[in-house]
């Protein structure tokens, strides 16, 4: 094996601070000590919440230089995986499911409800950079479809007229209920469970 | 209908409480320490007998694929839970994770300790977070509580959990490409041979098994094996969460006998096809990747491995996915075609390129503007992606279209005389 040096990386100021500090020292512990490049994931999502929701090229060579590796094998995973954004994005981050089993319960009437209210497209931020819109593949809710993802929350069972209110709270910074938006009870059928009648907690 | 009784997923709905307190309840983490102390080999031949198939999809053998680990190895052994449920369809395992974390972890000890592994990793998709986060109090419960790490329920065992979130990568539920995402690298699937129990995670002996498929062994421990191979036909033992979503009145999950009939299911849990049974279109019965079925077999079919398998599609995740007559089933698979195109890990020529040249015919054909002999050449494009890629992800990529155009030939071919017909007007 040829190991060739390379010279220190130039990380600016990029600093985990605080918590996220102590929680990505935790992380690199789950793993055996000279595997430390399996923390690239989960410390890519904590540079990223540190920095707004994005990836910064800092931010990826400081996850180089904390797991001891070469910035392109950073820059491969970080663009490799969609969850991780390598532009600026909105305080709330928008992200329609769009696959079929959302699709066939109106997600393309969320999308257009989005698109309507806020004025941007696709890919698009809003001009005070409040929200961003984007369209995923399934997020794995989908006897709760349609359903949004905005940051790390889902909102299920939506129409287009709880998208809007929804939109709304999020800006004014109202409390908002996550999960089902028309009051299931997580993925029992609509009126209640018709099975575990008989079951305790 | 199967009986609340012999249901295992107790908390499915989150009615009740997750936690240590609430699961010990339940029964959870009750009478491990015997159950391992029945050693390693007796363990196996119980998950063995019991018949238990994988949930994740494929249906292997649960028992044989645990057989499949080394007994002296030399080095560290890992057991890898595939919680990277991102299936078209598939929504179970996520109320397993946020809703019966402790079983998914007692689970993994017993599984841990059958297969000679003292380390467990769950690989949770990235967009779970909040179940990430339940799952991760769950496991600090359970090392404050001494049912894992050292001398694990004190059966003398040692068993470390750890949680690792991924990034968002539908290919990281292949067992060889979450892996490789848990080196921290792109997740893109390795050849096999060889298989992970030889030389998996970091090279070491490891076994990656779907999260229901876990969380269901200490129950049929605990219960015994003649009450689990008790329900459902030969070879499709036991109970199975489904999840049935798109056009039926009341989608939910429910975990069910295997084998139930697929019209019963729908009609008896999910509140029927919208517009009643006759307005049924079509169902894809077991997540995205297998095709769809038609009309006459979806009111016979019964829900297992074996009879799905018998007509050409598949149990798979048990996802249903029902469509009425209202769907546009072309614009239905081509949706999803596009999800495999954004899938694809790109390291396959037929799968990179073959899905988005299957997404792109589809979109034309679904407004018509297409010639009647491309839908054979796009049948024979899907023949050139299935079985020649190094995973499975272009098989899933060409059977929807396949179960198209087996199915709704007809519907193509009016679609583009209808757009000729406009056109010529």
């Amino acid at each position: 094996m040829i190991v060739t040096s390379r010279p220190a990386l130039e990380t600016g100021n990029f600093q985990l601070t605080g918590e996220r500090r102590e929680l990505a020292d935790k992380i690199k512990l789950r793993y055996p000590e000279d595997r430390v490049a399996s923390a690239i994931i989960p410390l890519l999502d904590l540079a990223q919440r540190e920095n707004d929701g994005w990836l910064s090229k800092e931010a990826i060579d400081f996850v180089a230089q904390e797991t001891g590796s070469a910035s392109i094998r950073v820059y491969e995973v970080a663009s490799f995986y969609t969850m991780f954004n390598l532009k600026p994005v909105g305080k709330h981050f928008i992200q329609v499911c769009r696959t079929t089993p959302c699709w066939l319960r109106g997600s393309d009437e969320l999308t257009n409800k989005v698109k309507s209210k806020l004025g941007i497209e696709i890919g698009e931020t809003t001009e005070d950079g409040e929200f961003t819109l984007i369209e995923v593949e399934c997020l794995g809710a989908c006897c709760n479809a349609p359903m949004v993802q905005i940051n790390d929350d889902y909102f299920e069972d939506l129409t287009p007229e709880h998208l809007d209110k929804l939109l709304d709270d999020l800006k004014a910074g109202h409390d908002v209920s996550i999960g089902s938006q028309s009051g299931r009870i997580g993925s029992a059928p609509e009126g209640g469970p018709q099975t575990l009648l008989e079951t305790k907690g | 209908m199967l009986q609340d009784k012999d249901r295992i997923f107790t908390n499915l709905y989150g009615q009740h409480d997750w936690r240590l307190k609430g699961a010990m309840s339940r029964g959870i983490y009750s009478g491990l320490k015997d159950m391992i102390g029945r050693g390693r080999d007796a363990i196996i031949d119980d998950v063995k007998a019991s018949n238990l198939r994988g949930r994740g999809g494929a249906g292997f053998p649960t028992g044989l694929k645990w057989s499949f680990m080394p007994k002296d190895s030399g080095m560290p052994q890992y057991l890898v839970v595939n919680a990277d449920e991102s299936e078209p369809g598939t929504c179970k395992d996520r109320e397993i994770l946020r809703y019966d974390p402790h079983r998914l972890l007692e689970g993994m000890l017993l599984a841990g300790f059958a297969m000679g592994a003292n380390t467990g990793y769950i690989y949770i998709r990235g967009e779970f977070f909040n179940e990430a986060s339940n799952i991760q109090v769950a496991i600090d419960e359970a090392y404050d509580a001494g049912m894992i790490g050292k001398n694990a329920c004190k059966s003398g065992w040692d068993f470390d959990i750890h949680l690792h979130r991924g990034a968002g990568a539908y290919i990281c539920g292949e067992e060889t490409a979450l892996l490789e995402s848990l080196e921290g690298k792109k997740g893109q699937p390795r050849l096999k041979p060889p298989f992970p129990a030889g030389c998996g995670l970091y090279g070491c002996p490891t076994t990656v098994n779907n999260v229901e498929t876990i969380a269901v062994v200490p129950e049929i421990l605990r219960r015994g094996v003649d009450w689990w191979t008790g329900l459902g036909p030969e070879n499709n033992k036991g109970t199975k969460v489904f999840c049935i979503s798109g056009h039926v009145n009341k989608p939910c999950n429910v975990e069910e006998e295997m084998g139930i009939p697929l019209r019963e299911l729908i009609e008896k849990h999910a509140g029927g096809v919208r517009g009643g049974w006759d307005n049924l279109l079509t169902v894809i019965p077991g997540g995205s990747s297998v095709p769809c079925l038609p009309f006459d077999t979806c009111c016979e079919i019964n829900m297992d491995f074996d009879s799905l398998r018998a007509v050409k599609s598949g149990l798979g995740t048990a996802a249903v996915i029902v469509m009425d007559k209202s769907t546009d089933i072309i614009q239905a698979i081509a949706r999803l075609s596009h999800f495999y195109m954004h899938e694809s890990c790109g390291q396959c020529t037929p799968c990179r390129e073959g899905t988005g040249w299957m997404w792109r015919v589809l979109e034309r054909m679904a407004k018509g503007d297409a010639t009647v002999d491309e839908i054979d050449m796009l049948l024979d494009v899907t023949y050139q992606i299935e079985g020649h890629t190094i995973c499975a992800l272009g098989d899933a990529a060409a059977w929807p279209v396949q179960g198209l155009i087996k199915n709704f030939r007809h519907v193509i071919e009016e679609r583009i005389a209808g757009a000729q017909r406009a056109a010529a007007e």
